[in-house]
């Protein structure tokens, strides 16, 4: 898909929404832990802040239980309360502040869960969703405004019980002509950010070792929009949309689609499992163009 | 409508005090047609302010949400997601009138452009075709196909009206047309009729008594004024009859047809398609699309079953036949068959111990203040299921675009729910 034509009302200021993967069951399997990665961030947001007087940033955090707003650069009540003297610019003493809280109650929510999955991923959904609400405010202010972007900052894999949910939230992303940008730490590819990149004409890149993560971080994401014209960014490589089926979730490249539904099945069913419907049965009493020649039970009059 | 070349400068004078409908420029017609003086408002110190239309839009859109939701009654209805839609849009004398302006074609060709977009955006499975009814001949302008642009194209290259309008050649067309398809889809049509009148070869209530049989949806959009040979058709077969008043309600018209109608079960066979997921050809391959006919390089589709290379999807393989997709094409449907349930509405109380104000001081979607004038809780709205405040705004939004509640996606939820459980 053709990159994103860039928005005339103002040049090159952005709003950056960083969606930033708080998942602990993530992180406790990482090599590099959680604040390294945290001072990776909050340099490259330093360095987007800096690249121009009105680029702003909000954060919003996704974690295992819930997602919440961390940081917005453009509300004046930033200034914590209390001077920490640990070195970290005043600047984003509030992000710190509100990173752990939110951390802290995520925990709580997270020890309610009975039984933890294998796999545990992460409410991206929640998250997009929510940066799509605020982006969508960002344009009903007015004519002039900065090009909003987002950007995914996602290590945990992806979760099959929200893909409706993040398509939805990617076709609005392309209706509005926001792009997705994502950059994935964890180990295994995850197909939804690419999808996510792809069909909104953002960019998706997986980086291999995370000490490097600022360079990669600054390199490629702190570009905005109207300069990604002229930027050799990383290419798209063979975005795989071949659906899985339903039945046994492998990915097939021909497959059955229930008319009614559309659910994908790999080989030929009788009843659908999803909603049910018989297929190749006309419920009509009356013979309709195109009977098939199957005998039917005629009721007894 | 240029009136450049109508204006020499010598003349200009003439042409504005002439109140004729093709001197005056765009500009003046705000004026006379709009009267844009009306929509200000004087608030207590006297100033000049625009009337505040949010609390009318959102009443609108509330009230649009409770007729569907009404119509749902709360169970799952079925939609008809692979529809076969004919556009039959009337050429007739009547399309050149003017109380539409530039005219009521151009209006026409202008919203079905956009109504098309956006048919496709919504349902990328379906196919439409263009009929046009001039002289009192039904012509078709393009058989049914997937591709916004040869429809488009067919329809912007010949605007003239001209003769009479006969609603049945047109249905007669149609229902042949329609006879083809394959069982499993919905078969519908959408009737553009500006016209008062219909010339017909034969009697038109037979015609009518043969789509109702063959399970045809006519829908039909007046231009001019309601008339019973219209609402008739519509009510037999199950569509709906509108009859617009101005432009803008033309445009909401046509645009309400572009989601799936409810589905009635017997009309449509469910059936099990066949359809080919192609992958993305590799960068730099070379090969013969079937579609041009022409040596491309890079960027396409190879058909899983015949190796044939198509330019773009959702397509026919024009080689096997094979209908190919891609799955966002697929979850573009999802949202009509998961639909998210309407907020409600949060009654402003002004007493202190609202419990909200502890809860919902900001939009939990967009951070926006919820506190009205002089920190009073102004309106909101409520997710039953996540219990989260949202602003009205976010609320359609929500609703209309992202079919996602941002609460309920926020939580996490045991993975034993399967996807398909509500």
């Amino acid at each position: 898909m053709a990159s994103v034509v860039s928005k005339l009302y103002s040049d090159d200021v952005s709003l950056l929404m960083l969606l930033l993967d708080t998942n602990p069951f993530f992180w406790d399997t990482t090599s590099t832990t959680f604040s390294q990665f945290l001072s990776h961030v909050l340099a490259f947001l330093n360095a987007v802040l800096g690249l121009n007087q009105l680029n702003q940033v909000v954060v919003i955090a996704t974690g295992y239980s819930s997602c919440d707003y961390i940081y917005d650069s453009s509300l004046t009540s930033n200034v914590s309360s209390e001077s920490r003297g640990t070195g970290m610019p005043a600047l984003f003493g509030s992000l710190l502040e509100k990173l752990e809280d939110f951390i802290a109650k995520d925990e709580e929510l997270s020890k309610e869960e009975e039984h933890v999955d294998k796999i545990a991923s992460s409410l991206l959904s929640g998250s997009l969703s929510m940066a799509l609400c605020y982006i969508q405010r960002v344009f009903r202010s007015g004519h002039l405004h900065p090009q909003p972007r987002i950007l995914c900052l996602q290590g945990s894999p992806d979760a099959p019980e929200q893909y409706v949910a993040v398509m939805n939230s990617i076709f609005s992303a392309q209706r509005l002509m926001v792009p997705i940008d994502s950059c994935y730490i964890g180990t295994q590819n995850s197909a939804f950010l690419q999808q996510a990149s792809y069909i909104t004409g953002g960019v998706h890149h997986a980086p291999k070792q995370l000490d490097g993560l600022f360079q990669f971080l600054t390199t490629i994401f702190a570009t905005d929009l109207h300069t990604r014209g002229f930027v050799q960014l990383p290419k798209p490589v063979g975005v795989d949309f071949r659906a899985s089926c339903f039945c046994h979730k492998k990915t097939i490249d021909m497959g059955y689609v229930c008319s009614v539904c559309l659910s994908i099945f790999c080989e030929h069913h009788q009843k659908c499992s999803t909603c049910g419907s018989v297929f190749g049965q006309s419920k009509l009493d009356g013979a309709s163009s195109s009977v098939n020649d199957r005998k039917r039970k005629a009721p007894d009059s | 409508m240029s009136n450049q070349r109508k204006r020499p400068t010598g003349e200009r004078e003439e042409d504005d005090e002439e109140d004729d409908a093709e001197g005056i420029g765009q500009w003046e017609r705000a004026y006379v047609d709009d009267r844009s003086w009306e929509a200000l408002q004087e608030d207590e110190s006297g100033l000049l302010r625009p009337i505040d239309t949010s609390a009318i839009y959102h009443a609108q859109y509330r009230r649009r949400l409770r007729m569907l939701s009404a119509a749902a009654a709360g169970t799952r209805i079925q939609k008809g997601l692979i529809r076969y839609l004919y556009i039959v849009i009337d050429f007739s004398r009547a399309a050149a009138e003017t109380d539409f302006r530039p005219s009521r074609m151009a209006i026409m060709a202008k919203h079905v452009e956009a109504f098309i977009r956006e048919f496709f955006d919504q349902n990328p499975l379906s196919q439409i075709g263009l009929v046009s009814i001039k002289n009192g001949i039904a012509h078709t302008l393009t058989d049914l196909g997937g591709s916004p642009e040869s429809h488009i194209q067919a329809l912007m290259g010949k605007l003239e009206a001209a003769g009479d309008s006969s609603l049945q050649n047109a249905l007669e067309l149609v229902h042949e047309h329609l006879n083809q398809i394959p069982s499993y889809g919905h078969r519908e049509v959408l009737i553009l009729y500006s016209a008062l009148s219909t010339s017909d070869p034969g009697d038109i209530m037979e015609t009518i008594q043969k789509c109702k049989k063959s399970r045809l949806r006519c829908s039909v959009i007046g231009l001019s004024a309601e008339m019973f040979i219209c609402k008739h058709l519509c009510q037999e077969t199950g569509g709906l009859y509108s009859v617009a008043v101005d432009e803008v309600h033309l445009k909401d018209l046509l645009l309400e047809h572009a989601p799936p109608p409810p589905a009635i079960a017997e009309f449509a066979i469910s059936n099990l398609i066949k359809m080919g997921f192609p992958q993305r050809a590799a960068e730099g391959s070379m090969a013969i699309c079937s579609c041009h006919k022409e040596v491309k390089i890079g960027a396409g589709y190879t058909c899983p079953r015949c190796k044939a290379r198509v330019c773009e999807l959702p397509t026919e393989c024009t080689i096997c036949g094979l209908t190919l997709v891609s799955s966002p094409h697929l979850a573009r449907s999802y949202h009509h068959l998961f639909p998210i349930a309407p907020f409600d509405e949060v009654p402003t109380l002004a007493s202190s111990n609202d419990p909200r104000r502890k809860l919902g001081k900001s939009c939990f979607g967009c951070q926006q203040s919820l506190l009205g004038a002089g920190n009073k809780p102004g309106p909101c709205v409520t997710c039953r299921k996540c219990k989260h405040y949202f602003c009205l705004d976010c609320d359609i939004y929500i609703h209309e675009s992202l079919h996602n509640c941002p609460g309920c996606e926020s939580i996490h939820r045991p993975k034993s729910v399967s996807l398909m459980e509500e």
